[in-house]
């Protein structure tokens, strides 16, 4: 419901904290709330906590899915 | 911004409502409900009504939680301030929502800077809010995280710290870990005022509500799952309503592009008679979600048997309250606080609005009496609200048409 | 043993001395501070000759006077201050009517208990934003208020300037057909300030636009007189502004999402907030409304200058009774682009 962005995991920080980068700008957030998370990883973050990993193998195959929306039609 | 601007570009959102467009049939409707706040922000920002035939309606459902939030709730977040002096810490959407008339500390009708308070404007009195509580001088601070509220009361020890908790399953693990982080400090004067509230019962509600179930007012076909909540409580829930009210529901992410996929996948799911569940946000939601934070949220929470949502009446178990183990850091065993139903203003409709039986425009004072500035009820205070999304983004289109 | 010299007089604690009553007093104090410190800094004929005005013959032609306060919380932010943000301010304000500003006049109010220290550092900042621009603060006023009273520091600047003739801009002078055109990137001072916001801690390198336009007005209005409004977007942004000029006109806007410059930083930090980067605040950019076969040159001309390096022609004035500001998205659909409502708060949902 609520306003969530996936930021990627620059560093990781002591008491299950970490910090995040969004296009540049960057936050210390809580990953109290996920496992297993590593620099270079991607979270999705909502009010100061990250509530789940971003699958980025799943994030390629749903933009393939969107642009395979259009070409089944033949006529764009 | 990667993960982001991908899904939010324009020419396959073009490709995507050219499929939606054919493969829509022509002799039926295709009603369908973003339960989601966001997602209804997300529609109404991006236009995505624009690429949509037209016999695909969206029905904007009750999922924002500012707008759920009845005014007696707000009224006792108020009295916390006002009457037990305690710093209520607040996320920013809920300053603005307009509760009970002024019921606040009394002035004696002088102005601090000097000179009178000014009179009331009408019959008993304006309403407030949070905001105008804070310019009265109540301590209310708007703080982006639950953190943060914790920190203030590890700050100022001498004083009562409450954090005023709202929002779907999105919102509340947060809300566990720093009740169970306030227990391992042992601060003693922190407290919170839980009003975490629960999709699926939502959804059930609505779905047994007379208008969709027996008179078919409302025709609902089907779903789109929220977002953010669906990452933490997984897609498994959600098998429950396409099982038992033979609705397809498709998961969908925030983005504009993540909408108009799943709303291809319901047309699809429509002409195939089938009645899933779907899963668009499969980068970030899967069938069990996120186990860890359930687990945090069990430990600290249990389910009220009702709740009252604001448009929508008594639900239930539709909420949840803090557990007998972690009593010490309920605001509501703390302060006594005693609940009082307030009824919403006679011409408001943002009950029918938040069911999906009435649009924005059906009301009669929207626009008008109720806007973003002066809202009446809750669907124009928060900004995805259904009426705020409208007015903000899309009523230039009602006076095209009304034109035409 | 030293001896000490007969007109030796205690200066002012400029490092570790706070503001106290007295130094609004009237009395010494307060004499020794404006002469320790803002005349000083300011440094010029007319705050030299020590009366409570400023003389000064008038050139001919139409003037122009323009008035802001200054209430900016935090004082110092990246990229500048109250101090420069006040200067800057008002001689925006003045240039928009394509005026060239002449003279400053400002106004501090003080709370007891104020640094001394930050109070030379912004009123420092101050003047050298006045000298860079070429406009000074020829007369000011100091008050102090007790404790708890004010916000640290407020400041309020008058400025004036002089209208060259065949000029004239106003924002109920825009006509459908018309070009709409931004001078650079949206969002800036918001989230510099933003960033620095109690409890909305977020790094970023994002520095506050602001700067004084004078000199950018004065290159676009030689390039194209017949330029029919400016104004620049402050509080509210550019969403605000627009809005502005729609209903003093009696017209309507089309803009283009794509067109509008914004920096990825500001995006980011805006998306992290739940805000919309066309309300939030900037303070050294300017929209300009130009008759269309005007619009290339007057682009050519904002671009040439340092401080239009990024402007961009946005969208076009349409006729609309409604006066709304529809926009087109970068996504495709159009949404209307309304009045900001209240003070844009950051949001969770």
């Amino acid at each position: 419901m609520c306003l969530a962005l996936p930021a990627r995991v620059v560093e990781l920080l002591p008491a299950s904290e970490g910090t995040i980068d969004l296009g540049g700008v960057r936050k210390r957030i809580s990953l109290e709330l996920v496992t297993d998370v590593q620099p270079g990883d991607y979270v999705i973050v909502h009010v100061g906590y990250a509530l789940q990993k971003l699958d980025p193998a799943e994030a390629e195959r749903t933009l393939a899915l969107f642009a395979e929306s259009g070409l089944t039609d033949g006529t764009a | 911004m990667k993960y982001i601007e991908e899904f939010r570009d324009g020419d396959l959102a073009r490709r995507i409502a050219t499929r939606i467009r054919a493969e829509a049939r022509p002799e039926r409707s295709y009603n369908l409900m973003e339960f989601c706040g966001g997602h209804t922000h997300a529609i109404s920002r991006y236009g995505i009504k624009d690429l949509l035939p037209g016999n695909v309606n969206m029905i904007h459902g009750p999922g924002c939680p500012v707008c759920v939030l009845p005014i007696g709730r707000i009224d006792n977040a108020i009295e916390l301030a006002t009457k037990h002096s305690a710093i209520v810490c607040t996320y920013a959407d809920t300053m603005r929502v307009p509760a009970s008339p002024a019921a606040g500390p009394p002035q004696g009708g002088q102005h601090p800077l000097g000179g009178c308070e000014p009179r009331a404007s009408r019959g008993s009195g304006e309403s407030l809010s949070l905001m105008k509580a804070k310019a009265r001088g109540a301590d209310i601070r708007m703080v982006y995280s639950a953190a943060d509220a914790l920190r203030i009361a590890q700050d100022n020890p001498a004083r009562d710290v409450v954090f005023f908790a709202i929002g779907f399953e999105t919102t509340t693990p947060p809300t566990a870990i720093i009740i169970r982080q306030a227990q391992a400090l042992g601060l003693a004067n922190f407290t919170v005022f839980c009003n975490h509230v629960l999709t699926p019962a939502a959804i059930t509600h609505i779905l047994e509500s007379p208008e969709v179930r027996e008179l078919g007012i409302v025709p609902l076909d089907g779903f789109i799952g929220p977002a953010h909540v669906s990452t933490v409580i997984g897609s498994q829930p959600y098998e429950y309503f396409a099982e038992e009210y033979q609705r397809p529901v498709v998961i969908a992410g925030f983005e504009p592009l993540d909408v108009m996929q799943a709303i291809l996948m319901l047309v699809r799911q429509l002409n195939d008679g089938r009645a899933e569940v779907e899963n668009e946000f499969t980068r970030a939601v899967t069938r069990e979600g996120n186990e860890k934070a359930k687990s945090l949220v069990a430990d600290v929470f249990e389910l009220r048997r009702s709740f009252e949502w604001r448009g929508l009446g008594e639900v239930p178990y539709s909420a949840l309250r803090i557990k007998e183990s972690y009593a010490a850091f309920d605001a509501e065993r703390r302060f006594g606080i005693a609940y009082r139903s307030v009824a919403d203003n006679k011409a408001c409709e943002c009950g029918a609005i938040l069911r999906g039986v009435k649009k924005p425009t059906d009301c009669k004072v929207f626009g008008t009496v109720c806007t973003p500035e002066n809202p009446i009820g809750s669907c124009m205070v928060s900004s995805e609200g259904a009426c705020a999304a409208h007015y903000t983004y899309g009523r230039f289109k009602d006076i095209e048409v009304r034109a035409a | 043993m030293t001896k000490v010299r007969s007109d030796y007089v205690r200066p002012v604690d400029f490092k570790h001395g706070r503001v106290d009553m007295t130094h609004g007093g009237g009395g010494r104090a307060m004499a020794q501070l404006i002469e320790e410190l803002f005349a000083r800094a300011f440094s010029n004929e007319w705050l030299a000759q020590g009366n409570d005005n400023a003389l000064f013959t008038v050139p001919a032609g139409r003037m122009v006077m323009a008035t802001d306060s200054h209430v900016v919380s935090p004082l110092e932010f990246p990229g500048g201050d109250i101090g420069c943000l006040a200067v800057h301010g008002t001689i925006n304000d003045v240039a928009m009517a394509g005026a060239r500003p002449l003279y400053l006049a400002a106004g501090f109010i003080l709370e007891e208990g104020f640094p001394l220290a930050t109070l030379k550092r912004i009123v420092e900042s101050m003047a050298a934003a006045s000298r860079e621009a070429g406009v000074p603060v020829v007369t000011g006023d100091t008050k102090v208020v007790e404790q708890g009273k004010g916000d640290g520091l407020f400041i309020t600047t008058t400025g004036i300037g002089v209208v060259p003739p065949g000029v004239e801009i106003s924002g109920d002078r825009a006509r459908a057909g018309d070009c709409i055109l931004l001078s650079g990137t949206i969002g800036d001072h918001g989230v510099a300030i933003m960033s620095l916001r109690e409890n909305l801690t977020f790094e970023t390198t994002i520095r506050s636009d602001t700067a004084a336009l004078h000199r950018l007005v004065a290159t676009m209005v030689e390039a194209v007189p017949s330029i029919r409004c400016l104004r620049d977007p402050t509080r509210g942004g550019l969403g605000t502004t627009l809005n502005e000029f729609a209903r003093q006109s009696g017209v309507g806007m089309l803009i283009h999402e794509s067109k509008i410059p914004v920096r990825a930083e500001v995006n980011a930090a805006c998306e992290f907030l739940g805000l919309d980067p066309l309300y939030v605040a900037n303070e050294g950019k300017l929209i300009a409304i130009c008759p269309p076969e005007d619009a290339d040159r007057l682009l050519a001309a904002m671009r040439a200058h340092p401080l239009g390096a990024k402007a961009a022609i946005i969208g076009k004035v349409v006729a609309d009774a409604h006066g709304f500001v529809q926009m087109e998205t970068s996504f495709g659909g159009r949404r209307v682009v309304d009045w900001l409502t209240g003070e844009q708060l950051p949001r969770i949902c």
